[in-house]
């Protein structure tokens, strides 16, 4: 059986070859970040063979560096390896590994650069190869962006190759024939008279030998792992109660701990009084943290209670004090003309923008992550070494902060990474990392598990920005003839990558994503993005800009096909020409029965192309006593390349569910700088019950391998609404819509 | 004043504090980590135990009203190599995503199938509408459901 493992006790984090019997495969200076001897071997911005293969005793390690966030990435990296070297699934045994910049994503960017994706012309495609470098120099290893496929698809396959060539070429030294004698299955070489010699038997040998230089990746017609629905790796665990997340760590001697922080988010803590907390029994320690404290206890209930107990004095918070100040912040952003970005601006709309013209103004709130595992961090900070384990995006990240709260070389500080009880954008975050930490450096010889209460969690997010957008649009012929749309939100990017330590001057992206780069023909097509003051901490949420700016415009594209007395869909197909999304609106159409919406019900369609993935959404509803209930929903999804459909299929679902969720009744407010949402009573995701039957369908169609962990929440929210307005006539532009439409 | 209680068939002796809820003392004292914490306050279902064979939420029972019942953690529903036909399901149907409120669902489901071997998708809906997902695993729980009402009724 495929299973999870931990490198903990492995050891093998330092030095090259033979360790403890085992043997890593492309270890080499792995103290020296990013050396690689295939690299020059290859063109430049090319595949690079990196560490993903240790062989020991028991067999064949892989190493998938990305967060297992409940993507399913970890299987689907390792079926990559697994894939070249010829390995059986159920010999594959997957852990994350250590925190490495070896492991930097280089894909991460890629989609920022002022070009649509689907523009695959020269100058985007070399623009997109550039963001590699400044990657590569910083040596994130990071999860996000839909990018661990599309970084992993050709190094990790290469790692593969290479290590199977090498084995293969082992096997031909020691038994004094030609490699092309040799084939290999199911994880060991086969000789001509049909005997296996185990990759195990062969491991040491072959890491003395020299690795290929280009080695060779199979034709997509041998796949045989890859292209198929595997097994997930973690499955039996989590199906078992016997995964190990972060909260579940446990260690000798350990003690459990929680945190209080300033509510009014960044402000610092001016007192406190923990005289009472530390009277109660099981109670350990106050600790100071950056804004607050934290109380270290026998258990985590202990902390909890004694967290209750002290009392504080907290500075105000530096931002507009309410939600509805910030929208206004909003609104004088949008209306001060001093644009941010204006990555689109086809034809001439000031001049096209006349007679007849449409105009409307959407909103969408803050949001929260709300992962099901609360923000956790371990840590043990003894003779000098740092131990943190974290689920977390950015691991490479834990090093530089553990150097900067420590004082400690980065040679002293380890990184383990559990998998995550979900993360959507939020464990890209260091604060809970940072406390965990702060306390193991206070407790020292102690390990420390510091446990978010929900209440922290839910009110200490970095939340999907509010924001806002006007557009104008005219109709000639039964299409739109100009189409304005200027949308407004603070700078994620400004407010994520700060909190890191960086600046990113220059407009920021994510404001105009889904905006500017959807595929849409329209002569005269202007996108302008306007950037709000930094007020609260915000962050990405599972599909960052598109989230919001995907239904602004399909919730405008629908409100023009209705003006112009046009089917939604086909309104949508005469102004796509992109062959993909084309498909994709004419996949859903045929598997919805688009046009023969059963009585009593109503259908609306949405279509967002994010991350390079077009997507598109038909959701049904109808009308019952006690509210709109959702009675169908459909998606198909252009991957290019479809690496394991089911696990895809449940990425899309999963997205869907997610993005409905934020669209019923997903809203964080602000009253004198404090979160008012506090738990899930406060903040209701989708239940089951709420849930319809999501119909999925994957295109391959696409030019290029995509991920797909976020495209599927943007048009969840467009096409619901859309489908109210079939249903009701009433037309919602402002989320949630629990607000102006009660839901069964 | 230590508590006695059963735990997965087990006789535990736990010396914590009488008002300490279920789910703590599983965690935090038995190191049966498998029971989750989702939100403290019944809103979420990740912390779901069978007491005395039923659902419940043990973030909201106290230490002291479990003294002498049976509890049924995840752990003790079935095992890696002594599946319960509710795991089973769930494997074969590949629910889990992040897997954090699956202990919970799975629970859930467990004592659903107990009362009701055959559920509708209305009964379904209603029996699960306590446990919260955000990975959006819903189609697949109702189909897991299903699949292990069939399983239970071959054995």
């Amino acid at each position: 059986m495929s299973r999870s493992g931990t490198i903990a006790r492995r050891g093998f984090l330092i030095g090259m070859a033979a360790i403890a019997g085992g043997v890593a495969f492309g270890w080499w200076k792995y103290a020296t970040p990013y050396g690689n001897p295939l690299e020059t071997g290859l063109p430049y911005g090319g595949a690079t063979l990196t560490p993903y293969v240790l062989i020991d005793a028991s067999g064949v390690t892989l190493i998938a560096p990305r967060a297992e966030l409940g993507q399913g990435v970890q299987s689907t990296l390792a079926a990559l390896v697994a894939e070249e070297m010829d390995l059986a699934w159920d010999q594959v045994r997957v852990i994350h590994g250590p925190a490495s910049s070896a492991y930097f994503n280089g894909a991460v960017a890629a989609e920022g650069i002022p070009f649509a994706p689907t523009d695959t012309g020269w100058l985007a495609e070399t623009l997109r190869k550039a963001t590699e470098i400044p990657l590569k120099l910083i040596g994130f290893q990071i999860t996000g962006g839909s990018s661990s496929i599309p970084d992993a698809f050709d190094k990790m396959r290469l790692a593969g190759a290479a290590a199977r060539a090498t084995l293969v070429a082992a096997a031909a030294q020691r038994l004094g024939i030609e490699p092309s004698a040799l084939r290999t299955e199911a994880g060991a070489v086969i000789v001509p008279d049909g005997t296996g010699i185990p990759y195990a038997a062969l491991a040491v040998a072959a890491a003395a030998l020299k690795l290929p230089a280009e080695p060779v990746l199979k034709p997509r017609t041998d796949w045989k792992l890859l292209g198929q629905s595997l097994p997930r790796t973690d499955m039996v665990a989590k199906s078992t109660g016997t995964e190990t997340y972060t909260i579940d760590i446990r260690l000798p001697g350990m003690k459990f701990a929680t945190v209080r922080t300033n509510p009014n988010l960044g402000a610092a803590m001016t007192g406190y009084d923990a005289t009472e907390a530390l009277a109660m029994p099981g109670v350990h320690a106050v600790i100071p943290v950056e804004n607050g404290i934290a109380v270290v206890a026998d258990t985590t209930w202990t902390a909890f209670q004694a967290a209750d107990a002290v009392s504080f004095t907290w500075a105000p918070a530096a931002y507009p004090a309410s939600t509805s100040q910030m929208a206004e912040a909003l609104s004088q952003a949008l209306a001060s003309g001093k644009h941010d970005s204006r990555n689109r601006n086809d034809g001439n709309v000031e001049t096209a923008l006349t007679g007849d013209m449409f105009q409307a103004d959407y909103s969408v709130p803050h949001l929260a992550h709300a992962t099901m595992e609360p923000m956790t961090a371990a840590a043990l900070f003894d003779k000098g070494t740092l131990t943190v384990w974290a689920g977390t995006q950015l691991p490479t990240q834990v090093i530089t902060e553990g150097t900067r709260l420590t004082g400690l070389p980065p040679e002293a500080i380890t990184v383990h990474t559990p998998v995550m009880g979900g993360g959507f954008g939020r464990r890209a975050e260091m604060d809970f990392v940072c406390q965990a930490i702060t306390v193991a450096k206070a407790m020292q010889g102690t390990p420390v598990l510091v446990t978010w209460s929900r209440e922290e969690d839910m009110t200490h997010d970095t939340y999907r920005p509010m924001a806002r957008a006007r557009i104008r649009a005219t109709l000639a012929k039964g299409k739109v003839a100009a189409f304005d749309f200027d949308t407004v939100a603070a700078s994620v990017i400004e407010s994520q990558v700060g909190r890191l330590g960086y600046s990113v001057p220059g407009p920021d992206s994510t404001i105009v994503q889904g905006a500017w780069d959807q595929p849409y023909a329209f002569p005269n097509y202007r996108v302008t993005g306007y950037r709000a003051p930094a007020m609260a901490p915000v962050g990405s949420w599972r599909s960052v800009g598109n989230s919001q700016n995907g239904f602004f415009q399909e919730t405008a594209i629908d409100e023009l096909a209705h003006l112009a007395g046009a089917d939604p869909l086909e309104f949508r197909l005469t102004q796509i020409t992109d062959a993909p999304s084309r498909k994709v609106l004419e996949a859903v159409a045929e598997m919805s029965g688009w046009g023969s919406t059963p009585a009593g019900r109503a259908r609306g369609v949405a279509f967002v192309l994010s991350f390079g993935v077009p997507v598109a959404q038909v959701i049904e509803v109808e009308q019952t006593a006690k509210g709109i209930r959702l009675t169908n929903a459909w998606a198909a999804a252009d991957v290019g390349t479809a690496l394991d459909p089911r696990n895809i299929e449940a990425q899309v679902a999963g997205a869907v569910v997610y993005g409905l969720s934020a669209a019923i009744r997903g809203e964080i407010t602000f009253a004198e700088g404090r979160v008012e949402q506090t738990n899930f009573p406060d903040y209701e995701p989708l239940r089951l019950y709420q849930c319809p039957p999501i119909a999925v369908r994957i295109l391959e169609t696409g030019p290029k391998i995509r991920g797909i962990g976020e495209p599927g929440t943007p048009p969840a929210a467009p096409a619901l609404g859309n489908a109210i307005f079939a249903l009701t006539g009433q037309r919602l532009r402002d989320l949630p819509f629990g607000k102006a439409a009660s839901f069964a | 004043m230590p508590t006695t209680l059963t735990v997965n068939g087990e006789t535990r002796s736990l010396d914590l504090p009488s008002d300490m809820p279920l789910l703590w003392a599983l965690r935090d004292g038995l190191n049966l980590t498998g029971t989750k914490y989702g939100c403290g306050v019944a809103a979420c279902g990740a912390c779901t135990v069978h007491v005395d064979g039923v659902a419940q939420r043990s973030c909201q029972i106290a230490l002291a009203d479990v003294e002498g019942a049976a509890i049924t953690t995840i752990e003790g529903l079935g095992t890696r190599d002594a599946l319960h036909a509710v795991q089973a399901a769930w494997i074969a149907g590949q629910v889990a995503q992040c897997g954090y409120c699956q202990s919970g669902q799975i629970m859930q489901a467990a004592s659903l199938l107990s009362e009701n071997p055959a559920p509708t998708d209305a009964e379904i809906d209603e029996a699960m509408s306590g446990n919260l997902c955000r990975c959006g695993t819903y189609p697949r729980i109702r189909a897991a459901i299903h699949d292990a009402a069939r399983r239970l009724q071959e054995v």
